[in-house]
């Protein structure tokens, strides 16, 4: 009945997509109304192919298992659009240095940097942070609640759900759908669709905290937590918005002009906060004492600092609007607070760091520890330097300039590729049951090439953006600007190659990951291990 | 998997629950962390007293320092205007050929009229004036509409080809090929011809074929001997100087459809003494008249 029921709604929505195709307005819009037709026709098919086949008898207690298949589908997805993420950095990059690689007669436009660069923060941030964030604390979840993942297939639907709102916003970039908001360029039915995954991906998270068969709740979930419902509310409110006709792409923002504009970095601080600091300290928490095989060092502490960090970081978004028509009140908040972070941020570096205290010979034979440190190491870096830029006084030099491209990719690459590349040499051999992974070897130069990489790109952007910064506010004696705007683009070259190159650094340490964990599953036998939810006692 | 972690001998008992074999340790907070969060907390409080900062009702509180960045810069502002308005009174005032023959006017259009040039027009003419491909270099002696400080000032007041000033310079050369003015034999025949006349290697048949078509369709503009007319901004078609190329494609492209450069009328954005300074700096490059 249920299956049926399942047909029905998906036969309802290809059809519906295929009348939406039909009347498009747009062409972005034409695209994601064939993708969502499609996907949901193979959706269909799917169904169909498995209605009246009752659950095979194989597993008599399926309860008992943890739920691995939609985590090793998120390791999957996170490696690939990892390397795609990489890849299109690199290009635009390069693009930055070389203008030609735009290759605008071949491509007419379709490849332009303005086009690329938001299909590279959202790759990056969304397709492989987010799979990484999903699939991570899909496993965590399980293990630390002693529980499989509630919902049954509805893991599955946040999955392939989440997929698909990376190739709508993907192809709709290409093809011109963009709020211009940035890390929310989706336009509003993308929005829409990954509301509804999100929604489904809360359920499956609180839902499996609920049936948990552990006293306490372990505080990698207090992090995912607020990270989902944060997100989900960020998103709601920042793309609250009218689509100028059902069969176009277009929308009309509900705020407008300085609310706009604050509510946006309202958004946009928190995807930094929730997204890539509060979540991936949930990736932290788990990954760091498993793989030391050490206690956590201060429970008091983490309580202190997640409190603190939820708090606070909120607050901090009017930082990002400094000297601009956002009133000085609101400036001067959004400053404060930033500041005040600071020590709630070190709090999880601290507990990263400490947790190792007592294994630090392990630094010298494993590399997924020494990536694990180098990580929270850069964690602790990024989160002094963001407080120090949201000072108005340096901020007048660092907005706009390279310095908040180096200071995002410290973070970005240093702290988030870090902690999420050790995380996924941790979960490959268990989640395939293989003894150990293929190659540490391997491993180490792919720690070697991401540390190298983000060095040059760190250092080569504080040497451009303090660079550009000083260039502009340089005034004669009478008040006349020394530089032309083309001085500092001149000037900027050599480090753009520089950054060019730290990129392609880490992308090639990304790809040798990529073989090192496909080897691990392929070139080695599978070994027995233990799948079932039980809890530690 | 949940093998528990080796305790050490003489560490903090753990908190007693344990997570997938992870357990926690109950160290109390560090000291220096907590203080520095109390540093942060206080002046944090503190800066929001000095600094307008908590919303209130109808307005936000302004701070005890009373500080405002709108009104600091409005005040730099003013402090640089006042300081250049009795040079730029003068400056306006000064007939356009004796502004450099005065040594604060000089000084003052070099820093301002840099200033402006890097600011309106670095960007078709390049920061430096040396121009790219259809936009004029500004630093030799080759001028289209004529490189006196007055003719140098009307261009930029005025501006080339714009649909905004009644006064603009304008010219329009027709296009030969595409209005079937000329034939395509003839345009290659004239375009041998201005490679002769440029000193370029040429078809030395075709451009004798050209000189006619040249005679009968090309010197209204650009003269008998191609040396242009400044007084329609005919280019000299004489020297090794091309604003659009010099090539047989180039040539071909500018005679069967045409050029058609436009400039804004910059007087109507900018101040009389910022027109008259960005003209004084254009003049001094190295090929005012």
């Amino acid at each position: 009945m249920w299956d049926y029921l399942k047909l029905a709604v998906l036969a309802v929505i290809a059809v519906l997509a295929a009348i939406a195709a039909n009347y498009a307005h747009d062409l972005a819009y034409m695209v994601n109304a064939l993708t969502v037709m499609l996907a949901a026709a193979i959706t269909f098919i799917w169904v169909l192919r498995n209605t009246g086949n009752d659950q095979p008898a194989l597993d008599p207690h399926p309860e008992r298992s943890y739920n691995d298949g939609v985590v090793r589908a998120g390791v999957i997805a996170t490696t690939l659009w990892g390397i795609v993420g990489f890849l299109v950095g690199v290009t635009i990059a390069f693009q930055l240095a070389f203008p030609e690689l735009n290759f605008s007669e071949f491509a007419q436009g379709y490849m332009n940097f303005g086009k690329l660069r938001p299909l590279h923060t959202s790759a990056v941030i969304f397709a492989f942070g987010g799979n990484a964030l999903i699939a991570t604390s899909f496993y965590v979840v399980q293990r630390t609640s002693a529980a499989r993942l509630w919902g049954g297939n509805l893991a599955w639907f946040v999955f392939w759900g989440f997929q698909l709102v990376i190739v709508l916003a993907a192809s709709g970039y290409i093809l011109g759908a963009t709020q211009s908001k940035e890390y929310a360029e989706p336009e509003w039915l993308t929005d829409w669709w990954l509301t509804v995954v999100w929604v489904a991906y809360l359920a499956v998270f609180l839902g499996t905290i609920v049936k948990r068969k552990e006293p306490h709740i372990y505080v990698a979930n207090w992090f995912y937590l607020s990270f989902i419902v944060t997100i989900a509310m960020l998103h709601v409110v920042n793309n609250l918005s009218i689509p100028v006709s059902m069969f176009g792409s277009k929308s009309v923002q509900v705020f407008s002009g300085v609310q706009d504009a604050m509510t946006q970095w309202w958004y946009g601080h928190n995807a930094v906060g929730f997204f890539l600091t509060a979540g991936f300290l949930g990736m932290m928490y788990y990954f760091v004492p498993k793989q030391a095989g050490r206690p956590v060092y201060s429970y008091k502490l983490s309580i202190i600092h997640f409190w603190a960090l939820i708090f606070l970081y909120i607050w901090a978004g009017p930082h990002h609007l400094h000297y601009t028509a956002l009133p000085e009140w609101a400036s001067t908040l959004g400053m404060v607070f930033s500041i005040v972070l600071w020590m709630p941020s070190w709090g999880g570096m601290i507990n990263g760091l400490m947790t190792l205290s007592g294994a630090w010979d392990k630094l010298r034979t494993d590399p997924i520890i020494r990536m694990m440190v180098v990580s929270v190491g850069f964690y602790g870096m990024s989160t002094f330097e963001g407080p120090m830029m949201s000072i108005k006084a340096v901020n007048s030099l660092s907005h706009y300039t390279d310095w908040t491209i180096g200071h995002v990719h410290s973070g970005a690459l240093g702290w988030n590729g870090m902690i999420t590349f050790g995380a996924l040499y941790f979960l490959v051999p268990k989640l395939w049951h293989r003894e150990r992974l293929y190659s540490l070897k391997l491993v180490s130069w792919h720690f070697w090439l991401a540390t190298i990489g983000i060095v040059l790109y760190a250092a080569s952007m504080w040497v451009t953006g303090i660079m550009e910064g000083l260039m502009w506010r340089e005034v004669d004696s009478q008040g006349f600007l020394v530089n032309a705007f083309a001085d500092t683009v001149a000037a900027k070259h050599p480090m753009y190659v520089v950054r060019g190159l730290g990129g392609l650094l880490y992308l090639t340490g990304g790809l040798i990951m990529a073989y090192n964990l496909w080897a691990t599953v392929a070139k080695q036998p599978a070994v027995a291990s233990s799948n079932s939810a039980v809890p530690a006692e | 998997m949940s093998k528990k972690p080796k305790q050490m001998k003489g560490e903090v008992e753990t908190t007693g629950h344990e997570w997938d074999g992870i357990a926690e340790y109950n160290h109390p907070l560090p000291r220096w962390w907590l203080w520095t969060l109390y540093a942060t907390i206080i002046w944090a409080i503190a800066y929001t007293i000095a600094y307008p900062a908590w919303p209130l009702i109808t307005h936000a509180t302004r701070g005890v320092l009373h500080q405002s960045n709108r009104a600091d810069v409005a005040a730099e502002i003013k402090r640089y205007d006042e300081a250049n308005a009795p040079v730029e009174a003068k400056l306006v005032a000064t007939d356009l050929t004796a502004i450099a023959a005065n040594p604060d006017l000089v000084n003052y259009t070099q820093n301002a009229g840099g200033a402006v040039f890097r600011t309106w027009c670095a960007q078709c003419h390049g920061s430096g004036a040396a121009g790219a491909k259809g936009f004029p270099n500004l630093n030799d002696d080759d001028w289209l509409w004529g490189g006196t400080i007055e003719d140098i000032y009307t261009t930029i007041s005025h501006g080339v080809r714009n649909t905004t000033d009644p006064d603009a310079r304008y010219s329009e050369m027709p296009r030969f090929g595409a209005d079937g003015l000329l034939e395509p034999a003839q345009i290659d025949q004239v375009v041998q011809y201005v490679l002769q006349i440029s000193g370029q290697d040429h078809d030395a048949a075709l451009a004798s074929e050209g000189a006619t078509v040249f005679a009968d369709n090309c010197t209204a503009c650009h003269g008998e001997e191609g040396k242009g007319d400044r007084s329609v901004g005919a280019p000299n078609l004489t020297d090794a100087i091309w604003l659009y190329g010099g090539d047989v494609k180039s040539l071909t492209e500018t005679v069967t459809n045409a050029r058609f450069g436009v400039m804004p009328a910059w007087g109507q954005r900018l101040s009389e003494s910022d027109v008259r300074a960005v003209a004084s700096w254009v003049h001094s490059r190295g090929g005012g008249e």
